[in-house]
Formats: structure tokens, C-alpha cells, sequence
């Protein structure tokens, strides 16, 4: 028998061989290189540096996370990147939630189009690019101070602070709020949406009691982006953020290139992983992951 | 008298862009019917639905609902409630929580909302499925769920959309004979759409049948079977014999041997057999008649299988029919009676 029909008989009278032969290549790069860093990472982050030499010392040892929880600067930073996280994952889900809605729900199929563009069309464009005209519009002598002045307000002095990062991560990870929520809300039967009118509720109130809770799932996807994507930036912080606006992905930056300790970058960075990991448990507690 | 107009409609239209769904429709149902709108698809019935229920709002016309015009009144504001094709259940909701939505939704307090949804489940024989979400259950019990969802509200109208189009043929009759039960013994007035003649048929008090978003003849099933206004409804409803504008429906017709005798007020014709399909109850028979027409016939199977015709395609017949069951249909929507 030709060789190719003899493994497409094989492969119809044993269903895991497809299955296992397409995942081959994923699984391994996955393991081998996904799972085996993070191992590796975790592992590291109890090694130690010799400060004259500078060279690894393996071993078993916890000083990396007491030199984290003894400084309270580190503190500090972890919960500025948390935080800030957390609101950008909150400014996101509430701007994208009218966005997606009206694109999937309400907008005829040109405008639908249009807006479907209007939210990819900046994810062709360099993240840097971006980043870096966010902080010509937020800088002191910047398009935004010009306007304010133009109209008669006076200067926001919000370049390079907390709140020029809220303000650009929300902006760079809309999208990816956006189009799981519309995704979902997409797959609400229409049907749904009149039979609770039917039954006497409002707009508002079916929006709550049948359109929130059946986009869940999208809404926490959007929101696993948003919130990973911040967490672990070091990019926008550096240029947009200013002094004293350090991220956990700057201090591992520094450690790495600049301090060359290893072994302390890997153990803070051990943090956003748990994180995520609370995260996430959080999200399958609130039903997001039951529809998958 | 007859009972009060409940739901009338007054020259409504309905356009989706260029395509005319209804042109300027009039209809008029009363209190405590079951008023079937019948008619192909796209023929304008589930779009009368839809505006009676707020879904959709006409171009022009009135729409009363117990003498007020709700034409403008969104869906949430009419005391009608639906029974929708899909069923429409809410998948995240348990069974109670999808028939208490109405209650809930009029501010009935959640444990007596419970409550009453519980007794609504009960009446359709699902109590013990309460706590259970739509997907674990069968086409039937999804489509009784949506039935206590709507009626636990009690309306003023329930509104039917092809409610038993996703049942096998079974179980639709089983729920046909209930549906009409339950019409009867709440008194709610019902309007119903399907495509489905016998459906229509076996469960209206009156029924409208529609063609290209206009009523071709609104009646009681017997009127539009026996008197259909128009060669859409006598060929819509049931099978027919059109010849011109004569009517002949095909079980008032009898096959007998070519040199049969002919009774006073029968008319007869010589025709050949040329099919005979035997479909249990019935046997179907396609006739060519000496003068040219074609000739369909329904006999019942009736009689002991020995004692009957025993007709094969080539057989020579004498089809033989009551002179007053050849009726004269005139193709408008008045209609001759």
C-alpha cells in the first residue's frame, strides 16, 4: 500500500494518532521551552550571586525573597504595577464594553466594518511607535497641554506619572478587551435579547441579567490579556512613566543587564506568575472558564 | 355577540428596506381564540407576530391591544408574552430562574417568584427538573419550559412562533392536543404561526392564511377548507383538485368499476389509473380522466382489504363525486360562500 494511504487507514482506525501527531510540535515546543523556562526561572530564584566575583552560586536559598520583602521599595513597586494593571483592566472592560456592543449588536455591516478596522488598524503599527506619541501628546509642552491652553484651561501636569502609564496602557491594550467581548456578545442568540424584553425587563436590566453574564467568558479573556500584558511591560514605564515609576519588569530589567544578579530578577519575577495564577483562579471561581 | 376584539390590526405595513413584508395589513382577533396566521415562508405571518409583540415596529398602521395602540410601546411594556421558535431559554439560568424571569422582572419578591414558577413547572410536568439548566434537557421539555415561561406571566395574549417546528412528528401531535388544552382551559387568547396546514388545521378556532405579506382569507378551518376564497388557500390548505376555477378536494372522490351505475347528484367521468401510492390510512390515486385532466384521488381504507377495488396503474375507472363537492373558488380575497 502507498505510504500515505497507509497512514491515513491508521490514523481513521486510531483517533489519538491525528490528534497526537498535530500536537506534537506545539506540546514539545511547549514544554521544552514554555514550561522548561518558567522551571528554570523558578529554580534560579534561589540560587544566589558571589558579590565579589559575580559569579551563580547554585544552591538552596531564600535570600533573594527576604533581601524583595525586606526593602520596601520593592514593595512599592509591586504594588504600582498590580495596581496599575488593575485599572487598566478596569478603564479597558468599561471602554470596550460600548464598543463592542455597538459593533456586534447595533451597527449595520459598513459601520460594523469600519469600527472592526478602527480597533485593529493600531495593532499594525510598532507598540514603540506609539508609546512614543503618547508621550509627545502627554509631555508638559505637549498637544494635549497646547489644547488645554488653546481653550482656556489650565496645564494637567500628568506626563510622566502614574497616571500618563494608566492612560497609555489603556489605550495600547484596548483592543485586546475589545474583541473577545464582542466575540462573545456575538454569540448571544438574538432571541435571548427579545425574550427578556418580552418578559418585561428594560434594555439595562436584560443587559445585566442575561448580556453580562453570558460574555463573561469574554470579558475575562479580554481582561487575562490586559491585566498579563501590563504586568509584565517595561517598555511603556521607562518612556511614559518617568522617574520613580519603576514596574517589576524594570527591576528585573536592571538586574539582568545592568546588576547581572540573576538570581534576584528570577525571584521577583516569580511574583507576577503568582499573580496571574491568583488571578485566574479568581476568574474560574466566577464561572468564566465554564463555557469553554 | 361575539366576544371583544383583543388584538387589531389597522393598515399596517412593514418594509425591510425595498422588501415589502406586509402591505397594508387589516386583521382582527377576539378574546379567547386560538387564531392560527398560516402561510409559506416569508409569506408576512411571523413579521404580524413580531410587530404584535413590540420586536419590530411598522411603517404605518395601528396596532391595538385591548383598544390602545401599542404601536410605539416597547416590547417590555405589553402585556403579551411569546413562545419563541428556538425556545430562547436562558442557558446560564436553572429552569425555575428562566420562569421566574417575568416575575422577577415585575418586582415580585424572588422566594414567592420561586414559588409560582415552581407550580408553572409543575403544571407542565418538569417540577423535577427545577433546578436544571436548558441544556440538560430534550427538545420537548425545552419547548414546555418556554411554554410555563410565557404563561407563568399571564397574558393577555400569548404569542406562538412555530412552537412545535423542532419536534418529531410525535411528539408535536402529543403537544398539539395539549397546547390546545391548555388554550382552553386558561382562556387566554392565543395567536399561533405556522406553516403547517393540519397543525393549523386541527388546533384553530379561526386562521388567517397569508401569501406575499397580504391575508388571502381569514375563516374557521371548515370555511377554509371547503369554501377557500382564493386557489392560493384551497392549494395551501390540504390537497387539491383545481381545475380553472373549480375545486374538488381529492377524498370526496370515488373510484369504481368503469360500468358502475351512476346515483342521481353524483357526476362521473372515465379516466385510467396511472398511480396508486398506499399510504396506511389512505391510498392516494393519480387518474388521468378521458377528457384530458389529471384527477387526484384519496380513498380511505376503510373497508376490508378483500371487499375493496383492488386498482393498479393501466386499470380502467369511473371517478365518481357528489355534484355539490365541485366548488367554485374565485381567485380575490372576498371569496364566493
Amino acid at each position: 500500500m502507498h505510504p500515505l494511504k497507509a497512514w491515513s487507514s491508521f490514523v481513521w482506525r486510531r483517533g489519538w494518532a491525528a490528534t497526537g501527531a498535530l500536537l506534537a510540535l506545539p506540546g514539545a515546543w511547549f514544554a521544552g521551552l514554555y514550561l522548561a523556562a518558567i522551571g528554570a526561572m523558578f529554580v534560579t530564584s534561589f540560587w544566589s550571586v558571589d558579590p565579589l566575583s559575580g559569579t551563580l552560586i547554585p544552591g538552596f536559598s531564600l535570600g533573594n525573597f527576604q533581601a524583595l520583602l525586606s526593602d520596601p521599595i520593592y514593595t512599592k513597586i509591586a504594588l504600582r504595577t498590580v495596581g496599575i494593571a488593575a485599572s487598566v483592566t478596569v478603564t479597558d472592560i468599561l471602554l470596550a464594553w460600548p464598543v463592542a456592543y455597538a459593533m456586534v449588536r447595533l451597527a449595520g455591516p459598513r459601520l460594523r466594518a469600519v469600527l472592526m478596522a478602527a480597533v485593529m488598524v493600531p495593532l499594525w503599527s510598532s507598540y514603540l511607535a506609539r508609546v512614543y506619541a503618547w508621550r509627545l501628546i502627554l509631555a508638559h509642552n505637549g498637544v494635549l497641554n497646547w489644547a488645554l491652553i488653546e481653550i482656556g484651561l489650565p496645564r494637567l501636569h500628568i506626563g510622566y506619572s502614574n497616571w500618563a502609564m494608566w492612560i497609555v496602557f489603556s489605550y495600547l491594550w484596548l483592543p485586546f478587551m475589545i474583541l473577545p467581548i464582542a466575540a462573545s456578545v456575538e454569540r448571544i442568540a438574538p432571541s435571548l435579547l427579545e425574550a427578556s424584553s418580552d418578559l418585561g425587563e428594560t434594555g439595562l436590566r436584560t443587559f445585566r441579567r442575561v448580556v453580562l453574564p453570558l460574555a463573561l467568558p469574554g470579558m475575562v479573556a479580554g481582561a487575562i490579556f490586559t491585566f498579563s500584558l501590563t504586568l509584565g511591560d517595561y517598555v511603556t514605564p521607562m518612556l511614559v512613566g518617568g522617574e520613580g515609576s519603576d514596574f517589576i519588569g524594570n527591576v528585573v530589567y536592571s538586574n539582568v543587564g545592568v546588576t547581572n544578579n540573576i538570581p534576584f530578577a528570577a525571584a521577583y519575577a516569580v511574583l507576577p506568575l503568582g499573580v496571574m495564577a491568583g488571578f485566574l483562579l479568581i476568574a474560574r471561581r466566577l464561572g468564566a472558564f465554564d463555557a469553554l | 355577540m361575539a366576544p371583544a376584539p383583543i388584538v387589531e390590526l389597522q393598515g399596517v405595513v412593514k418594509s425591510y428596506g425595498a422588501a415589502v413584508a406586509l402591505k397594508r395589513l387589516d386583521l382582527l382577533v377576539r378574546a379567547g381564540e386560538f387564531f392560527t396566521l398560516l402561510g409559506p415562508s416569508g409569506s408576512g405571518k411571523t413579521t404580524t407576530l413580531r410587530l404584535i409583540a413590540g420586536f419590530e415596529r411598522p411603517d404605518t398602521g395601528r396596532i391595538l391591544l385591548d383598544g390602545a395602540d401599542v404601536a410605539d410601546l416597547a416590547p417590555h411594556l405589553r402585556h403579551v408574552n411569546t413562545v419563541f421558535q428556538d425556545y430562547a431559554l436562558f442557558p446560564h439560568l436553572t429552569l425555575v430562574e428562566n420562569v421566574a424571569y417575568g416575575l422577577r422582572a415585575r418586582k415580585m419578591p424572588k422566594a414567592q417568584a420561586h414559588d409560582e414558577a415552581e407550580k408553572a413547572l409543575a403544571a407542565v410536568k418538569l417540577d423535577a427538573f427545577a433546578g436544571r439548566k436548558p441544556a440538560q434537557l430534550s427538545g420537548g421539555q425545552r419547548q414546555r419550559v418556554a411554554l410555563a415561561r410565557a404563561m407563568v406571566n399571564k397574558p393577555r395574549v400569548l404569542l406562538l412562533d412555530e412552537p412545535l417546528g423542532a419536534l418529531d412528528l410525535k411528539l408535536r401531535h402529543q403537544m398539539q392536543a395539549e397546547l390546545k388544552k391548555l388554550q382552553h382551559d386558561t382562556g387566554i387568547t392565543f395567536i399561533y404561526v405556522t406553516h403547517d396546514q393540519d397543525e393549523a388545521l386541527s388546533m384553530s378556532d379561526r386562521i388567517a392564511v397569508f401569501s406575499h405579506g397580504e391575508i388571502e382569507q381569514v375563516g374557521t378551518p371548515f370555511e377554509l377548507y371547503e369554501r377557500p376564497a382564493s386557489a392560493f388557500v384551497a392549494d395551501f390548505v390540504g390537497s387539491s383538485n383545481l381545475w380553472d376555477s373549480m375545486l374538488l378536494r381529492p377524498e370526496k372522490v370515488r373510484l369504481l368499476a368503469p360500468a358502475a351505475p351512476v346515483p342521481a347528484g353524483f357526476e362521473a367521468r372515465p379516466g385510467v389509473v396511472r398511480e396508486a401510492v398506499y399510504l396506511g390510512a389512505v391510498t392516494r390515486f393519480g387518474v388521468m380522466l378521458a377528457d384530458g385532466r389529471a384527477l387526484s384521488v384519496m380513498e380511505a381504507n376503510t373497508a376490508p382489504r378483500a371487499e375493496r377495488l383492488r386498482l393498479v396503474p393501466g386499470d380502467e375507472v369511473l371517478a365518481l363525486w357528489p355534484v355539490e363537492a365541485c366548488v367554485r373558488i374565485s381567485n380575490n380575497n372576498e371569496g364566493e360562500v
